[in-house]
């Protein structure tokens, strides 16, 4: 399985992405510039600061050729991954369902935390798996504030397409419901502000995250 | 042209500093000449009060692969990489304008690294506010904050460590000092001396606007006073997508070999990046203004020569590669325009299209700088105020609690979980999980510690003793984890050294310095000075700031500085020998005086050894030093990690003639609080290192020493050593 991982100017963990992608298959970095994603099977769009984020987070990455390519591969049910800035990406981009505003604290938050996959989520239990799974994953942001309006809340939630929670009283940033990360109704594209690729490994912390990239190539399946 | 004679005072230079630029050049300097050599001869850039101190710190060791005079220095990591790192102030302009202060602060200091041709993966900080009940105080600090995570989060550098001290010196001159920490493949580093006649100059990055104009000797070197607010002009706004962007494309150009050499432009812009790197190669250079992209169209030479816009490098490339590099540039979307040429005129030469505009010889304007001798003397007695904060007569719990809620001591969560401390996946033991940062290299089969400390009141104290401390407590930081120092970094931050007290601090501060470098066999590989931070009420304390890094081999055996098993043995291990002198206690009861014990560096280095060997081994569950706030604090900080208490009995302390009350909150170097298996603590002590088990870890706090018992509440010492979390609500 090959992982192609975008890489923005201004991206930071696409280094960190292309070595949690590499963990579970072959994997190459995808310049902004290129529009081909062929032979590309999972597509993770990385954490940082694209294009700088001025104007708004994933505002000007959005329309970026390889965002183009991505949205195409995306419509043709190929699983995409977005993290943090990815997410905000794949929000811009109406690829997933709501979009992430300042944190409520107006502030950066850096803290290892706890989320909560959703037992009704496909794209993260295994088959017949019903108990809910905790992954400590660290978050980073400030501007992780999941909104969305409340029939849309209703809407995502009745659909199962809400894949993680903030653990109980863990929610860093004001995030509506508690949610972490969202998929779209295909359930192809994920997208969640905690850094799975940031928890890959015991020394720094936790290999929980490999629950997430695994759920992706689970996707492809 | 010629030159008002009063001009050369507005920048900053003397009459006679004025005198000798003439004589130099043969004439009076024009307006382009005169601000390039108010620059560096400016106290910033030609360190003429410091210089000669300099020369004491011991520079030279086996793993120095870069010392003193290059960009950072850089020690060897093994498998052929090399760690790069420096400390740099960015104190006058955070304290002008603390959140683009600290921000290009940050920026700074990582262009410094990655000049080298290294990777940047870690930042530290060091900052000094003024008392937190000052709104000016918690205004710098909050701006400076935001500034550093700004800067930081946005290029995707870890922020892994770091101190904040709150004391009253530095309410109108805070200190933000930022340490940036990079990894390169020894082959792909590079120096920053220019070389080859007829290569080519090319500047990278942004644009050159009119920011930062005279930062360095406007800014820089001259004490704070009134009217700072119309010095804002002089603070340069930080770019982090900028740097990032430039960042990227030289390691990229690095990687592929297509740079001769690379500088970064910090203080005095071009003019210091382009005479350094003249100077270091021994050629000449040709800088044509007219090639350079601008912000503004309509600015004047000297403009262009002095501007400190930053995210900018200046890289000599030879001829037939040039198109190469500009295409890389263009990759990356950021700036570049080759703008000069490397000559053997051994001259500065300033263009404008045809026009020259400015001559000067290289080592008139580099090194032509007079250095000063000092005049220092030592002030009678203590020139610092105090403040009675605690009741002399308060219980020992009450003590510890208002210790551990200090500003200073107290938890700062609050300010790192702002920034970013696991971008990069190296960080293996981050703020406040262990005494020191410990960060993999996975490329290099090892890891690496960071520590960045000193304590400005104890320095002031006893400017020797108390910047050996520094060294120390970097050092004991390093040995919790099991590291061991490679070099070490220095930021000195003093007051002004034209005045007889500031000379005497800085002079007997380079002193200590240099006798624990000498004695622990640590490296200096480069540092900064900052001098003039004086307000309105007087300087500052006293402040070497001290970086240091070491190597592991086993980032899996770091220790935590949290108590991890109930029922494990509690030992101090070291020389310590605690004393109320220029304690936290001390500053709580407004008793400070000067003096502070000396310190027996021989006997702390041995008890880091015995320390480090037994974090390898695997022997210890927890390893803490004792600093602020003495063993009482060490004890709790330990506990409340942990979120086990500790029974422990300091009558073996009492018992060598220590008080119950210096036993307790006493500070001093040399001390370990460390937890384990009985046995394996008592094993550690002979060849003159003492294990004193003092008690177990379980329970809640309690310490009983002699008549004093002290029982806290776990919960209660960890709600006063948080709340200023909740209280800060910046």
């Amino acid at each position: 399985m090959l992982w192609g991982v975008v890489q923005f100017p201004g991206s930071c963990d696409e280094r960190d992405a292309l070595h949690a992608c590499s963990l579970l298959g072959e994997a190459r970095m995808v310049w902004h510039e290129e529009c081909d994603l062929a032979g590309v099977d999972a597509v993770v769009v990385p954490g940082g600061f694209s294009y700088g984020d001025y104007l708004r987070a994933g505002a000007i990455a959005r329309f970026s050729p390889a965002m183009e390519a991505v949205a195409e591969f995306a419509a043709a049910g190929g699983p995409v991954l977005g993290i943090c800035n990815g997410f905000q990406v794949l929000c811009e981009a109406g690829l997933l369902p709501g979009a992430l505003l300042r944190n409520e604290d107006l502030r950066f938050t850096c803290r290892q935390l706890e989320l909560l996959a959703a037992p009704f989520d496909r794209l993260t239990t295994p088959e017949g798996g019903q108990s809910i799974e905790r992954l400590a994953i660290p978050a980073k942001h400030g501007e992780g504030r999941y909104y969305a309006p409340q029939e849309m809340l209703d809407q995502i939630e009745a659909s199962g397409q809400v894949a993680y929670r903030y653990a109980p009283g863990q929610n860093p940033n004001g995030s509506l419901r508690d949610i972490a990360g969202v998929r779209n109704e295909a359930g192809n594209v994920l997208g969640l502000m905690p850094h799975p690729e940031h928890a890959v490994d015991p020394l720094t912390g936790s290999t929980d995250g490999l629950r997430v990239f695994e759920a992706v190539a689970a996707v492809r399946a | 042209m010629t030159v008002e004679t009063s001009k050369h005072r507005e920048l900053g230079l003397t009459d006679s500093e004025f005198e000798l630029i003439v004589e130099k050049l043969g004439r009076e300097p024009n307006d382009v000449e005169l601000a390039m050599f108010s620059l560096l001869w400016s106290e910033h850039c030609a360190y003429k009060h410091s210089r000669k101190l300099l020369r004491r710190l011991p520079t030279e060791g086996e793993r120095v692969v870069m010392g003193p005079g290059e960009n950072a220095g850089a020690v060897d990591v093994g498998s052929g990489y090399a760690v790069a790192f420096k400390v740099e102030s960015h104190n006058h302009p955070s304290a002008v304008e603390p959140f683009q202060g600290a921000a290009t602060g940050v920026g700074g200091i990582l262009r410094d690294v990655f000049a080298l041709g290294a990777r940047p993966i870690a930042i530290l900080d060091s900052l000094r506010f003024g008392e937190l009940d000052s709104v000016r105080s918690r205004h710098l600090l909050d701006g400076a904050v935001r500034g550093i995570g700004h800067y930081g989060n946005s290029i995707g550098v870890a922020t892994v460590g770091g101190e904040i001290y709150f004391e009253a010196p530095y309410e109108h001159n805070c200190l933000v000092n930022a340490m940036c920490v990079g990894l390169a493949k020894q082959e792909e580093m590079v120096r920053a001396a220019a070389a080859g006649v007829g290569n080519a100059v090319v500047l990278m990055g942004a644009s050159t606007g009119r920011d930062g104009i005279g930062g360095a000797s406007v800014l820089a070197s001259a004490e704070l006073g009134d009217g700072d607010e119309a010095k804002r002009p002089t603070v340069q706004i930080g770019d982090p997508f900028e740097e990032s962007k430039v960042l990227e494309c030289c390691l990229e150009l690095l990687g592929k070999g297509l740079l001769v050499s690379l500088q970064d432009l910090g203080a005095a812009g071009l003019t210091s990046s382009a005479g350094e790197m003249a100077s270091a190669g021994g050629v000449g250079i040709d800088i044509d203004v007219a090639r350079v992209p601008l912000r503004e169209a309509d600015m004047e030479p000297f403009e262009i020569m002095v501007s400190e816009s930053q995210e900018r490098m200046l890289a000599v490339v030879e001829p037939p590669r040039v198109a190469e590099v500009l295409a890389v540039c263009e990759k990356w979307q950021t700036g570049s325009a080759e703008i000069g040429v490397v000559t053997d005129t051994g001259q500065v030469r300033v263009l404008r299209g045809e026009e020259v505009v400015g001559e000067m010889p290289v080592e008139a304007l580099v090194d032509g700088c007079p250095l000063y001798d000092l005049s220092p003397a030592e002030p009678e007695g203590w020139i610092y105020g105090n403040r009675r904060t605690l009741d002399p007569g308060a219980s020992a719990e009450e003590t510890l609690l208002a210790l551990l809620s200090s500003p200073s001591i107290a938890s700062k969560r609050w300010a790192f979980e702002q920034y970013d401390s696991v971008v990069g996946s190296r960080t293996v033991r981050r703020p406040e999980s262990a005494d020191a940062a410990v960060l993999q290299l996975p490329e290099a089969g090892n890891a690496i510690a960071v520590s960045i400390d000193g304590n400005g009141r104890r320095v002031a104290c006893d400017p020797y003793a108390g910047t050996i401390e520094a060294v120390l407590e970097c050092a004991q930081n390093l040995a919790c984890v099991g590291a061991e120092p490679l070099g070490l970094t220095n930021c000195l931050n003093f007051g002004n050294p034209e005045k007889p007290a500031g000379a005497w601090q800085l002079d007997r501060a380079v002193s200590g310095l240099a006798d624990a470098c000498e004695a622990l066999g640590v490296p200096v590989v480069g540092g900064n000075v900052s001098l003039y931070n004086e307000g309105p009420d007087g300087p500052i304390y006293p402040t070497p700031v001290v970086g240091m890094v070491g190597e592991l081999p086993d980032p899996g055996r770091a220790c935590g500085g949290a108590f991890a098993r109930e029922g494990d043995a509690i030992a101090l291990l070291g020389p310590f020998a605690p004393s109320l002198a220029g304690s936290e206690l001390a500053k709580l009861r407004g008793e400070l005086t000067m003096g502070l014990p000396r310190s027996d560096v021989t006997a702390v280095a041995a008890a880091c050894e015995t320390v480090r060997e037994a974090v390898r081994a695997g022997k210890l569950s927890s390893a803490h030093d004792v600093s602020d706030g003495g063993l009482a604090c060490a004890l709790a900080e330990s506990a409340i990690a942990g979120g086990l208490g500790c029974r422990v009995d300091l009558s073996p302390l009492l018992n060598r003639g220590f008080s119950a009350e210096e036993a307790l909150f006493g500070e001093g170097p040399g001390g370990f609080v460390l937890s384990g298996e009985r046995a394996a603590l008592e094993a550690l002590a002979g060849d003159g290192i003492e294990v004193l088990v003092l008690g177990e870890v379980g329970g809640e706090i309690e310490i009983a020493g002699g008549e004093a018992f002290l029982a806290v509440g776990l919960d209660q010492a960890e709600r006063a050593w948080t709340d200023i979390s909740r209280a800060i609500a910046l």
